[in-house]
């Protein structure tokens, strides 16, 4: 496995956003997460991927147990991920944007990313905009940095929070497209969403969590018939 | 990702932007000579000017990168700027070394010290950060007054002997034919010059080598750039101790031009640090430019305002402020926002070319 999630516990105080949390990733494996807002999803990422410690429980990415690495190792060992507000080096270019993630994900030097970095802005339809400054792009285009920086850091897997909300059913498409490209290149991806519609044209496995536990872990068609997660969703997707 | 490589038309490579390299060479060349050559006509006044105006940018071409680069907003660069001092006073006075030397080993000794200062300080954040650098500082300025041999809470002069031990003073003097006080002033010109050119050199250069790729990272976004695998704490420390060692060579050179040091006016909070952020702030702090231009604009109030007394500082604070409100990417940020200009290129470009063969 990727990654394994085993018993992860997470609380502020009295509020258990993280309840004996169980999941795992395989090796190029496309996962789904979904849960109303407040059910623990994006804590579950910012326990894996940000500097959040877990109260209980171990995560292990690659083999390696993971739970006390810090931040900048998660990301050198094949973490990447994009936050649901996208947080660009607002007064360095697009392009020096990535090769932070190019040249300290990676650790090599400018010159030798340079090849990949522009390649991977062809790929995210930012190559017209390399050299602005990340500060005057439009919010899809910070979206598209945000993945852009992330595939920079060359990833094994790859953590996606909400990268479809506020967008077009045109922008939406085309972005299901390039997650799939993503995809054929080997890169496992573990993708929260409330655009269920864009996410179950991607993923393999679908998981649901809801007040920081997981309730429903499997194939999506058969997933989201169950009651629970029906009753879960009346209201907030149909 | 690699066989993007065999699908893409297009091959990429980077420009760290200078327009024309040599032009670039040779402008920095001939404005670096003539300052040089300046004290040959140049008044005695304007020389003592110049001196101030130089180890100001250079102060606070180190607290930009500290604090408008890496973030660590530190009100307690004048430990160093102290240390600096009275390491000279020591180091001439009573080690009996040559002053130039004393300089260099000011600064080597300061680095020294700022790494078991970082340790404590950096378990401190943001406003707790700047107070604890500010405790550091006042701690520094109450062991030196301990230093009896150093003059202790009064102070101490260093002796002509020393002050004219200085290499290249009996040669200005023939040279010019100048008389020892002007001498005195001309070499330390030339030093102070050396420092912030020096200083200057050393920030361009570690801006455009990755580590100022990601202190650029870490000034525009630090939670994202640790993330993207940039080690926060220890380009934090490289950047504090490197500093710390060029404030601590500027605080040497500072204390033999000035001759006399006390512990209340090397270990200064007003003089130090609060003179050196206003400069940063107003000139555009997290650019290399915007301390020149704030140098200059404080040199300036300060030559023709400063006998206004306290009508002066409060005007220096309101100016402050009102920058802050109005323009808080400094005076440096309404000239680039208009155009594009840049005085110390680092920007990496991305350059595009169709492949031959695609």
């Amino acid at each position: 496995m990727l990654l394994e999630v085993a018993g992860l516990k997470k609380s502020f105080g009295s509020i258990v956003v993280a309840d004996d949390l169980d999941l795992v990733v395989a090796p190029g494996e496309a996962v789904g997460i979904i849960g109303p807002n407040g059910a623990g999803k994006t804590t579950l990422f910012n326990l894996i991927a940000g500097g959040l410690a877990p109260t209980a429980g171990y995560f292990r990415f690659d083999g390696r147990d993971f739970t006390g690495v810090p931040l900048q190792g998660r990301c050198r060992a094949g973490i990447g991920r994009t936050h649901q507000i996208p947080q660009p080096f607002e007064k360095l270019t697009v392009f020096e944007n990535l090769l932070v993630g190019a040249v300290y994900g990676r650790r090599k030097t400018e010159a030798a990313v340079a090849q990949s970095c522009g390649e991977i802005l062809e790929r995210l339809g930012l190559l017209k905009r390399a050299n602005t400054l990340a500060g005057s792009l439009t919010l899809l285009e910070r979206k598209r940095l945000e993945m852009a920086r992330a595939l920079a850091t060359a990833p094994k897997l790859l953590l996606l929070d909400e990268i479809a909300g506020g967008l077009t059913e045109g922008e939406c498409s085309e972005l299901v497209a390039t997650i799939r490209e993503i995809r054929q290149t080997g890169v496992a991806i573990l993708w929260i969403e409330h655009v269920v519609h864009a996410l179950l044209a991607v993923i393999d496995r679908l998981v649901v969590l809801n007040f920081g536990r997981k309730i429903a872990d499997g194939v999506p068609k058969q997933v989201m018939q169950l009651p629970e997660v029906h009753q879960i969703y009346m209201g907030i997707e149909a | 990702m690699d066989d993007a490589a065999a699908r893409s038309t297009q091959s990429f490579r980077i420009e760290t932007a200078v327009g024309s390299p040599r032009a670039t060479a040779v402008a920095v060349l001939i404005i670096l000579l003539a300052l040089m050559l300046l004290p040959t006509f140049a008044g005695r006044n304007l020389i003592q000017d110049l001196i101030f105006l130089f180890y100001m940018l250079a102060l606070a071409q180190c607290w930009n990168l500290l604090a408008g680069y890496a973030g660590l907003i530190s009100v307690g660069q004048q430990a160093f700027v102290g240390l600096g001092g009275y390491l000279l006073f020591a180091l001439t006075l009573i080690a009996g070394l040559n002053p130039l030397l004393a300089i260099l080993l000011a600064g080597l000794v300061s680095a020294l010290i700022a790494l078991p200062t970082a340790l404590i300080v950096f378990r401190l954040r943001g406003a707790y950060f700047a107070i604890g650098t500010w405790v550091v500082a006042e701690v520094y300025r109450l062991v030196f007054a301990q230093v009896k041999p150093l003059g202790g809470g009064t102070g101490t002069s260093l002796t002509p002997s020393v002050t004219s031990s200085v290499p290249g003073i009996e040669w200005v003097k023939t040279l010019l034919d100048v008389r020892a006080p002007a001498a005195r002033d001309i070499v330390s010109y030339w030093v102070a010059l050396a420092l912030l050119a020096g200083t200057l050199a050393a920030v361009y250069f570690i801006l455009r080598s990755r580590r100022g790729l990601a202190l650029g990272a870490i000034r525009d976004h630090e939670a994202a750039a640790a993330g993207l695998g940039v080690d926060i704490y220890r380009i934090k420390l490289a950047v504090y101790v490197a500093t710390a060692a060029m404030t601590g060579m500027i605080g040497a050179l500072i204390y033999l031009q000035k001759a006399r040091i006390s512990p209340d006016a090397a270990f200064s909070v007003l003089d130090w640090t609060a003179y050196v952020i206003f400069i940063v702030v107003i000139g555009g702090i997290g650019t290399m430019e915007g301390p020149v231009i704030g140098a200059i604009v404080f040199y300036l109030l300060q030559r023709y305002l400063a006998d206004f007394g306290a009508s002066y500082l409060i005007l220096l604070g309101t100016l402050g402020i009102v920058i802050m409100l109005f323009a808080p990417r400094g005076l440096w940020g309404l000239v680039a926002d208009r155009y594009d200009l840049t005085l110390f290129p680092t920007r990496r470009r991305l350059i595009i070319r169709d492949r031959e063969d695609g």
